[in-house]
């Protein structure tokens, strides 16, 4: 039972990014269990990219990750929620203009 | 989780996520009620793609050509990644994943009771991508709106992938029902023998589902078990038909004033069974299960003491660097 405590502790989640296409940017699409960053790359392919889904992989140790709340109360993103102006819907163009 | 009261905000601002119909995610305060749930029907759900690899796997190395063969394969290689995927969100609910997996061959925790029926011939490989896979679809279109956001994500990945073992099953059979008397015979055998099963899929009816209303609430579930199997019925019924095979139900007939079918009533007695651990073959998949974790130990073992020895190494190497 020890040993299996042991084994517990020696395969890591990761968290798994995928860059779908040429010009995006990686995208979360979930975790797996790993010994070690090489193996979590080799499962993340076999797992979430079977039909093509990726043309790179990012892993990363889930306990390396730094994260703020996502909850939306958070005031860690109160600056964002305020600033509406850098919504392109915050400014009013006519109708006439083409292409905005 | 501590089960202190929580501030009322905490309470209220989750009851309003819901209520707006916008997703729970991991580190949201969530009420006790809500993660036990989840876990438990995530689990469920992810033990129900592990063990549902089996009955195919059986056909696997008795293919009757390499095209089924590697379409066998690759289906039963896309159900374990449905486990898979599953269990990661499981891990966001803070449930551990080694110990799911000691749930199941424990059995503290239920898998469908569907994967508990033998494969006896080759048409049951097309019967349950046609039946089985069908249901499940029923099941998890509705999920891909489920409240909490990994579950209802790793849904719309499933259902992505659910699509080609529904087909592939379903062309297999027409491919049969093209063949000789016997092929025919095998598919109706099949047919026959999956049928209910695939019907109890939904669980229990709804006047016997007390969890489901407080699921709905929560948005954890869309539909009731009821409402799912009926539009199952309802969707099967014409391919039946257009496949040439007879659903062995008597009572099955098109009801014009209900706008649907009409079917009999489903054996509850052997679906209690079942669930139970008496079914045909739950014995053995729970040991094929076990069999495969301890199998598999050494391989555990010897993965993480590589990687234990290179990070070591690495450490070493670069520690002056710093
Ligand atoms: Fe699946
Ligand atoms: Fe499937």
């Amino acid at each position: 039972m020890a040993e299996h405590r042991e084994i517990r502790a020696g395969w890591p989640l990761f968290e798994v990014f995928v860059r779908s296409k040429r010009g995006l940017n990686h995208v979360h699409v979930g975790s797996l269990r790993a010994a070690d960053a090489e193996m979590a790359l080799r499962h993340a392919r076999d797992l979430y990219t079977r039909r093509n889904e990726g043309v790179s992989i990012w892993v990363v140790k889930s306990s390396d990750i730094a994260a703020s709340s996502p909850d939306e109360k958070d005031p860690f993103f109160a600056p964002s929620a305020d600033k509406v102006y850098r919504h392109p819907t915050f400014y009013d163009i006519p109708e006439h203009v083409p292409h905005m | 989780m501590s089960t202190t009261t929580p501030e009322p905000s905490l309470e209220q601002h989750f009851e309003d996520v819901i209520a707006r119909d916008q997703r729970i995610e991991p580190r949201d305060w969530m009420p006790d009620g809500y993660r036990k749930t989840l876990i438990r029907q995530v689990a469920q759900h992810a033990h129900s793609e592990i063990i549902g690899m089996q009955p195919e796997a059986n056909w696997i190395t008795r293919a009757p050509s390499l095209r089924r063969k590697a379409i066998l394969l690759a289906k039963v290689q896309d159900e374990a990644g449905h486990g898979l995927y599953l269990y990661s969100a499981a891990e966001t609910l803070g449930a551990d994943r080694t110990e799911l997996t000691e749930n199941l061959i424990e059995s503290r925790q239920k898998y469908s009771s569907i994967f508990n029926y033998p494969t006896l011939g080759f048409a049951d490989v097309g019967v349950i991508g046609w039946l089985v896979d069908g249901a499940a679809i029923c099941n998890q279109v509705p999920l891909c709106r489920s409240s909490f956001g990994p579950y209802a994500r790793g849904m719309v990945r499933i259902c992505k992938e659910e699509s080609f073992h529904q087909r592939q099953g379903y062309e297999l059979l027409m491919t049969m029902m093209g063949g000789t008397e016997d092929q025919r015979r095998m598919v109706q055998d099949a047919t026959n023998r999956w049928w209910w099963p695939s019907l109890m899929m939904f669980g229990p009816p709804d006047h016997n589902s007390p969890n489901t209303a407080q699921s709905m609430a929560w948005k954890i579930k869309r539909h009731t078990n009821d409402e799912l199997r009926q539009r199952f019925v309802d969707m099967t019924v014409p391919q039946a038909e257009a496949l040439g095979v007879t659903l062995p139900d008597p009572e099955l007939r098109w009801n014009d004033e209900r706008g649907h079918y009409d079917f009999g009533e489903i054996d509850w007695a052997e679906f209690t069974q079942v669930i139970a651990g008496n079914g045909p073959c739950n014995t053995q998949r729970l040991a094929q299960r076990r069999r495969a974790h301890e199998d598999g130990a050494w391989v555990r073992d010897a993965a993480a003491a590589y990687a234990a020895k290179h990070a070591a190494k690495h450490a070493g190497k670069h520690a002056g660097d710093r």
